[in-house]
């Protein structure tokens, strides 16, 4: 009964035979789509298309899967992309309009993490997809890339992620084509955010540190700070509408125990392989802690040449090699108190 | 926990805001500036929900800007003021309001110095000092790190020592 007042599919076949519609929000675009009886079908013209989710923004987003104060609807409900579609019917909170927080903030089961150096940025990211307690997919892809420069680490619902990642993918080139250049890392943070704006307050999650290289063709830049003459650019963007540019960011669950690492390694001298092993061990020690990150690790590495991305590492080897080595120095202390 | 402070003087007005971006319990940036430029002589600081913060300031500094490139001249501090809070009061009754809390700083070439306290409920109040949020440094929970100060006077804006205040 509730899934029908939201897609008003009721009246779709009731009305069907009037032309006027007293709650169409669009006035009479849909009204002529209704009169065919299906919504589907739009002989009127090409680009009427009925796309669900247009009508779902004009009408309250408390009718549309609000986060409640009622615990259990949102408590689990996170991370699983499955689940949230059945819960919209049963928790239809009649509670304030304003956004009420999650009760457990550090929901995204993931650890994601991107820093930026001397040698351009690095990105890095565990491969595992859990879904309420059990792990969904253990090699899934969380750093996206969007186009030749620019990456993107996803973090949040899954299926929220890879939608506006492709939703992004595309309005950037859009507007290469339109405009003749490519838009700044910050400009597509700007974007980004912008469409995530009018979902504030809903369940969609999405968390996404995007990582790119500005190069000649973004024209002239208004860069205030120019990070020492480097056009490499960091941002944090998320559904609940912050946008922040920094040097080095860590997302998801498993971050607490990634910053730990950084917050001590990271530096702008690194060379290459140092910044790659540092990011290494943080996605490892996160996994390690962490219930909801593990499996493998995925690395990208954005010069002004574009992404290049490293073979994905199983850390189970890393594991196995740690308790190798923690049992050898056992052995050795042993030995050495022994024959003191 | 953000945290806001102006004083108005005979012939400035000085500001001061935190510089912590945070997301929930970890501190994404330290070195975050919560300040928005309206124009030469005003200065909006604004803090409150996430992303209200950001959209609300900059939708706020460009109709402040357009009024400029439309009339030739400048909105004053006190209009800047209303202005804001009328936007505040409008979206308050809608579905989308925005709960952000506000000081703007300015000084107007005729009236002076001026401070105008705004919360998220659309109040407005000028004020000779004012404050949003818990300053206190040894007995607080947690410990903001530092603070950017800038200053409001007739030749404009003028950026201060930034202030490190640590376990003192």
């Amino acid at each position: 009964m509730a899934l029908q007042d939201i897609c008003n599919f009721q009246s779709v076949f009731e009305d069907s035979l009037t032309t006027e519609y007293p709650a169409v929000p669009h006035g009479k675009k849909i009204a002529s789509n209704y009169v065919s009886g299906l919504p589907f079908s739009n002989n009127k013209s090409l680009f009427h298309f009925y796309i669900p989710v247009a009508e779902y923004l004009d009408e309250s987003p408390i009718q549309f899967g609000q986060i409640s104060t009622v615990q259990n609807c949102s408590a689990d409900s996170s991370e699983d992309p499955f689940l949230t579609s059945s819960t919209l019917p049963t928790c239809l909170p009649f509670a304030s309009s304003q956004s009420v927080p999650l009760p457990f903030p550090m929901a995204h089961g993931t650890t994601t993490l991107a820093f930026m150096f001397q040698g351009g940025v690095l990105a890095a990211a565990d491969t595992r997809s859990s879904c309420s307690g059990l792990v969904a997919c253990p090699a899934s892809q969380k750093i996206l890339p969007i186009h030749s420069h620019l990456v993107g680490l996803t973090s949040g619902t899954s299926a929220d992620c890879a939608l506006w990642k492709r939703i992004l993918a595309r309005e950037l080139r859009l507007y290469q084509l339109r405009h003749g250049r490519r838009l700044s890392t910050s400009g597509a943070a700007k974007l980004l955010s912008h469409m995530l704006h009018p979902f504030k307050g809903t369940e969609l999650c999405v968390a996404a540190t995007l990582c790119g290289w500005d190069g000649g063709e973004t024209g002239p830049g208004s860069r205030g700070e120019t990070t020492k003459n480097q056009m490499t650019d960091l941002f944090y963007v998320c559904s609940d509408g912050t946008r922040l540019r920094g040097m080095l960011f860590s997302v998801g669950s498993g971050s607490p125990y990634a910053y730990s690492i950084l917050d001590q390694g990271v530096h702008w001298g690194l060379t290459v392989d140092e910044a790659k092993s540092i990011a290494r061990e943080a996605v490892y020690r996160a996994t390690y802690r962490d219930a909801y990150s593990g499996n493998c690790v995925d690395m990208y590495h954005i010069t002004s040449k574009g992404w290049t991305r490293r073979n994905r590492e199983d850390l189970k080897e890393e594991y196995y090699r740690e308790k190798e080595r923690r049992k050898h120095e056992k052995t050795e202390r042993r030995d050495v108190t022994f024959s003191d | 926990m953000e945290y806001l402070i102006g004083i108005q003087g005979p012939d400035f007005v000085l500001v001061a805001a935190d510089n912590v971006a945070a997301s929930s319990i970890i501190q994404m940036k330290h070195d975050y500036d919560k300040m928005f430029k309206l124009s030469e002589k005003i200065l909006l600081l604004c803090v409150g929900e996430a992303g209200d913060t950001v959209q609300f300031a900059e939708y706020i500094q460009k109709n402040v800007q357009l009024y400029k490139m439309r009339n030739g001249y400048e909105l004053s501090p006190a209009a800047a003021a209303n202005f804001t809070r009328k936007n505040l009061a409008d979206y308050l009754r809608s579905r989308t309001p925005y709960h952000v809390n506000l000081l703007l700083a300015g000084y107007d070439d005729t009236d002076g110095p001026g401070l105008y306290y705004m919360d998220y409920l659309s109040s407005l109040a000028k004020a000779p000092f004012a404050a949003h949020g818990y300053g206190l440094n040894k007995r607080f929970i947690l410990n903001l790190p530092s603070f950017t100060v800038r200053l409001i006077d007739k030749e404009g804006i003028h950026d201060l020592e930034k202030l490190t205040l640590g376990t003192k």
